[in-house]
Parts: C-alpha cells; sequence; structure tokens
C-alpha cells in the first residue's frame, strides 16, 4: 500500500513537472527547427532536422548581445540595490518598535495594490525632467521602487524566523547592534538573501511594461523588448526570437544555480532546542 | 566578580500596568540568587533590566558599585545563560565559546588557553569543532555555560537554563552549576519558575509575584518562615495546604468552618474572631490515630518514595505526604493531626503572623 502511495505521489509529481516545462521544451524545439521545417511538418515533439543556424544569427547579426548586456546591467543593479535596502527595511520592521510601523508597513502594502501600466504614465513625466528616461539608471530606480515592498516582507518574515535570543547572546558578548547583525544574523539569513536576490532578480529580468515605456532607443533596451524586435510587420522570426529566448534563460538558469544551496533551509538548525 | 545593587527599579510598558514594582535587592559579590515566580512575575523582565536587553523606566541599578542604566549590554561585562541555549548555529563550539574572546581582541594563545580550561571543565573537549546542531540538548547547555565562563565576566545571569532539558539530566546540570558556582565564586543571578530549583541552587532566593519582591531569604527560611501565602503556597512541593479559620484567643486556638479548634502553641497578638488561614505542610500532616480531624480519600499517588494522598477535609482539598506504606484506598475515611509547632497563620491580608 505505502508503495503505491509513494508511487503515486512520484507520478503526480512528474506530471506537474512535465506540465510545468512543457512551454519551456517547446521554446528549445522552434529554437532548433530550421525555417523550411517550421510550418511544412504540422506538430511534433521534435523537427526531423536540426539547426544551430537561428543561434549563430542572433549572436552574429543581431542586437541581441546589447540587450543581453543591458537587461544584465538593469537586473543585477536592481536585485543588489533592492536586496540592500530591504534587508535593512526588513530587520527594522522585524526587531524594532517604532511609532508608525503599522502605518509604513500598511504603506508599503498599498504600493503593491496598483496594476503597473496605470502608473507608466505619471512615473515616465516624473523621470523626464530628471533626465532618467531612456536610461538604465532610471530603470533600476523603477525597478527598486516596485520590488523593495514585496522584498522588505520576504525580508522582514526570514528575520522573523531567526530567534531575537541570538542577537542579545551576542550583544551580551560585546557586539553592538551592527556588529550581532553582521556577524551572526547576515549569516543566517543567506537563505533568505537568495530568495530574495533570486526573486527581484527574475522579476527586473523578465519586465516589460516599463521597458518598453521608459526606453525609447535600441542601444539601452533590455531583452524582452529586444525580442519584440524579431516581430516585424507581415511577419514573426519564430525561429530567431524563440533562439534568442533560450539565450535569455540561461543567465537565469546559472544565477538560480548559484544560489540554490542557500535556498535549501536549516541552517538555522541547532540555534535553539531542536 | 562583583555586587549587584538594585535600588527602587521598575518597569512599565508606555501606558500599561507595571510590569516591576519598586524593587530592592542588594546582592553580595559572590552570591547565588535565585529568582523565583510563575511566569508573569517580573524575574525574567528583571534579569534583562540587569543585562541590558530591557530599558529601566525608574530607579537604579549597579554592577560593582557602578550604576549601568545607560550602558549597552556589552558594555557590562556580564555573561547570559539564555533558556533557549542561543548558540550561534553557524559557528563551531569552539567559535561559539571564544566570540566574546575575539570581539575584544584577546591575543590568540589566550584565547586558546582559556577554551581548552573551560572546555576541560565541562567536558567538551570532543566537541569543539562540531557545530551545535551536532549536539545533544545537555551538550549544547553545556556549551551557552562555556560561553559564559571563558569571559570571566563580573556577573553570570541565568535565564531559567535547564527548562529544555529532561527530568534527569535537568537534575545532573544543576548539581553541575552549583559545584561550578562553587568553584568559579562568581555573583549568580538565577531565574526559574521551579521551585526544586530554586530551593537547591539559590544562597538566597527572591520570591516574586505580580512584578513585585514577596520574600528574601535562604531557602530554609521561605519553607519554615514563609511571609505570606504566596510564598507559603510557591515553595514545597507538593505545596502547602491552607484551611480558613477563626482566631479564637480564649482557647488560643483556631476554629475552622466546623468550629473544630486547632491550638497554636505561640503567643498571638490578634483580635478574638479575625479571619485568619492556617498553612500546613502535607509532609507535617499526621495520619492515623484518635484525634485529629475526619478527611476522605479522594486519590492515592504513590511516588515511589512515598504516598501522596489527595484527601477531602471539611470540604477543602487537602494533601498529606507519606513515606508509611499504609495501604488507603479511595473514598476510604482517615483522620489527620496537624502538630501545633508545625502550623502557619496567616491574617486577612495573607501575611504570616508570627
Amino acid at each position: 500500500m505505502r508503495a503505491i502511495g509513494t508511487l503515486a505521489h512520484r507520478l503526480a509529481i512528474l506530471v506537474y513537472i512535465a506540465f510545468a516545462l512543457f512551454p519551456l521544451f517547446w521554446l528549445v524545439k522552434v529554437s532548433v527547427t530550421p525555417n523550411d521545417l517550421l510550418y511544412s511538418e504540422g506538430i511534433r515533439l521534435w523537427p526531423s532536422r536540426t539547426t544551430f543556424e537561428h543561434f549563430r544569427f542572433v549572436l552574429a547579426h543581431s542586437d541581441f548581445p546589447l540587450f543581453f548586456r543591458n537587461s544584465l546591467i538593469v537586473s543585477l543593479a536592481t536585485a543588489f540595490a533592492a536586496t540592500t535596502l530591504a534587508g535593512f527595511a526588513g530587520y527594522a520592521l522585524s526587531r524594532f518598535a517604532f511609532r508608525g510601523k503599522l502605518t509604513v508597513s500598511g504603506l508599503l502594502l498599498v504600493t503593491q495594490m496598483f496594476p503597473l501600466v496605470m502608473l507608466v504614465a505619471p512615473i515616465f513625466k516624473l523621470l523626464s525632467p530628471l533626465g532618467l528616461t531612456n536610461s538604465l539608471t532610471g530603470l533600476v530606480v523603477v525597478y527598486v521602487a516596485f520590488n523593495v515592498p514585496f522584498a522588505c516582507f520576504l525580508m522582514q518574515s526570514f528575520f522573523d524566523g531567526i530567534p531575537r535570543d541570538l542577537e542579545e547572546a551576542a550583544m551580551i558578548d560585546g557586539a553592538s547592534r551592527f556588529g550581532a547583525f553582521r556577524q551572526i544574523i547576515l549569516p543566517l539569513t543567506l537563505p533568505g538573501i537568495a530568495a530574495t536576490v533570486g526573486f527581484v532578480f527574475t522579476a527586473a529580468w523578465s519586465e516589460m511594461i516599463f521597458a518598453l515605456m521608459l526606453i525609447s532607443s535600441n542601444e539601452k533596451a533590455t531583452f524582452p523588448v529586444g525580442l519584440l524586435s524579431f516581430v516585424s510587420k507581415f511577419s514573426v522570426d519564430f525561429g530567431q526570437m524563440m533562439a534568442a529566448g533560450v539565450l535569455a534563460l540561461i543567465p537565469a538558469c546559472l544565477f538560480f544555480l548559484l544560489i540554490q544551496r542557500y535556498l535549501v533551509q536549516g541552517l538555522t538548525a541547532g540555534a535553539v532546542k531542536g | 566578580m562583583a555586587t549587584i545593587d538594585i535600588r527602587s527599579v521598575s518597569k512599565a510598558y508606555g501606558g500599561h500596568a507595571p510590569v516591576l514594582t519598586d524593587i530592592d535587592l542588594s546582592i553580595r559579590d559572590g552570591e547565588f540568587i535565585v529568582l523565583v515566580g510563575p511566569s508573569g512575575c517580573g524575574k525574567s523582565t528583571l534579569l534583562r533590566m540587569i543585562a541590558g536587553l530591557e530599558a529601566i523606566s525608574a530607579g537604579t541599578i549597579a554592577i560593582g558599585g557602578r550604576v549601568v542604566n545607560d550602558l549597552a549590554p556589552k558594555a557590562r561585562d556580564i555573561a547570559m545563560v539564555f533558556q533557549s541555549y542561543a548558540l550561534y548555529p553557524h559557528m563551531t563550539v569552539a567559535e561559539n565559546m571564544t566570540y566574546s574572546l575575539r570581539l575584544k581582541k584577546t591575543p590568540r594563545a589566550t584565547v586558546a588557553e582559556k577554551l581548552e580550561a573551560a572546555s576541560r571543565k565541562l567536558g567538551l573537549d570532543a566537541f569543539l569543532a562540531r557545530k551545535p546542531k551536532a549536539l545533544s540538548g545537555g551538550q549544547r547547555q553545556r556549551v551557552a555555560m562555556g560561553r559564559a565562563i571563558v569571559r570571566a565576566p563580573k556577573a553570570f545571569l541565568f535565564d531559567e537554563p535547564l527548562s529544555n532539558l529532561d527530568a534527569r539530566l535537568r537534575e545532573q546540570m544543576r548539581a553541575e552549576i552549583r559545584k561550578l558556582h562553587a568553584g568559579l565564586g562568581a555573583t549568580s543571578i538565577y531565574v526559574t519558575h521551579d521551585q526544586v530549583e530554586a530551593m537547591t541552587l539559590a544562597d538566597r532566593i527572591v520570591a516574586m509575584h505580580g512584578g513585585i519582591i514577596q520574600q528574601v531569604g535562604s531557602p530554609l527560611d521561605l519553607y519554615d518562615r514563609p511571609a505570606n501565602l504566596f510564598v507559603a503556597g510557591f515553595i514545597g512541593s507538593p505545596g502547602m495546604n491552607f484551611l480558613p479559620g477563626r482566631w479564637d484567643a480564649g482557647a488560643r486556638a483556631v476554629r475552622l468552618s466546623d468550629d473544630s479548634a486547632l491550638p497554636v502553641e505561640r503567643a498571638i497578638d490578634l483580635p478574638d474572631g479575625s479571619a485568619v488561614t492556617v498553612g500546613v505542610r502535607p509532609e507535617h500532616v499526621g495520619l492515623g490515630g484518635d484525634g485529629g480531624l475526619a478527611a476522605a480519600v479522594d486519590l492515592v499517588e504513590p511516588t515511589g518514595h512515598g504516598i501522596i494522598l489527595h484527601l477531602r477535609l471539611q470540604d477543602q482539598p487537602f494533601k498529606a505526604l507519606t513515606t508509611d506504606r499504609r495501604y488507603l484506598t479511595p473514598q476510604e475515611s482517615v483522620r489527620v493531626t496537624m502538630p501545633a509547632d508545625r502550623l502557619h497563620l496567616f491574617d486577612g491580608n495573607g501575611d504570616r503572623i508570627a
């Protein structure tokens, strides 16, 4: 009976993974399908002939490497800035009692209630006189502003999970509050920081609306906007678009590979009675 | 090593009823003080105020003659052992124990020396390279103590350090803490809700209730001459029995609700007819014989060492502790006697009389 249960469990997970990953598979499949077979072979799981021509073209003859670089700059800067800010803010929300704490939390929540589209025009109006339109810096500022509230709640919950006793012990042992934060709390929050960085990075990496509205020149475009350049008035070059998409997946995958060991919880086990 | 002087200390959180009211306590150099009381009595708050983890609302706390009210915890030179142990999970046992020394930029050779001495004393030599999660509860407890010992601080603070251990280990650690204190001679303040721990560890016990110190004295003082009903009921296990009555000045006895008289030998200055409460410890109750009061057996609890009898006496719950293995069964009736020199008398306010 138990063996059957385990089997069913595994099977359910497998089905789910297949379902979730299928679009990615399709992306890869189309990216290696030669143009002449794309419409002629009908729906097949794998083309009868594969090619890397699309990849070669995208890397050598399109602006894609530039979009890619822009995206990387924007996403890394956003992830770094948002996580740092959210880390400090989350710690304050988790540990300190101060006047207006509830109001601050409430306002952070309010920022999450509006659809981004509503805010595009006012933000454009704000950034324009500052010279921050058509600029990667402007994009980073906007992304940080939109990601900090959620990242802040995320970090707060990670700090909440670390017993106060630990920093109190450190403070009695001779550390200042900041010293206790840096030497005791921060190392224990690495999984939380990794999760937050990952979340903000992917959000910035795939953001489209602001990138489209705030950036006007090709040199400053990020890759989601760049993908649109494969759509022309009369046709869509699916092969090249998918190849670009596959390439865009690589940094995200690498990134998660890098942080996955911190994402695995259990670092705080043994701090207090287990 | 240092004295600790607590002068009219109060603690209140804005707008709420005070947690601590007007605490006065002088702790001698090298003394082992136990703060005991039920949860919410303010004992942990007082300890945290001494440690510098809670602000002091009023009054002063001085460690070694220096007022520390406005000093950060790190400047007070005290060590604290937490109930949760609060070991740093990402550091090894050795790193945990030497964290404070390394913060003070102690020379490496001195650190190694102190670590070696402390780990030998606590039997932790074999575990120095382990992380806390690879230790048992008792070992973690030792590391927490080791972390305090290596510093040779002015005072040790213990916040219910044994409550997470099982009964046998707790008994063992209790004895070790006592031995450690005898060896180090450091001023120690120990918070617990467990009156057995308080009795066995303390030079002096501070019994607290409702944010107020109820009594300060040696363990046997509190046991033999509890200052009020709270201390009488809190110290001792099973707890003291209480019976309501009226003082009969003529007969020099207490009249219980059924008018039976309990003679009291001491000279007592009370107006005739005042309400009093008589207390008697279960271990002092005599069973059987012809005299005494009639009681019915409710429940029999053998402990191996003796038997705890749950009785009903004049419709009040009443306990007796006997080492006599006589066979009593529920519903059976028994005569109980209370020796006059073992009776505790409390007035209408619950304060001890004579």
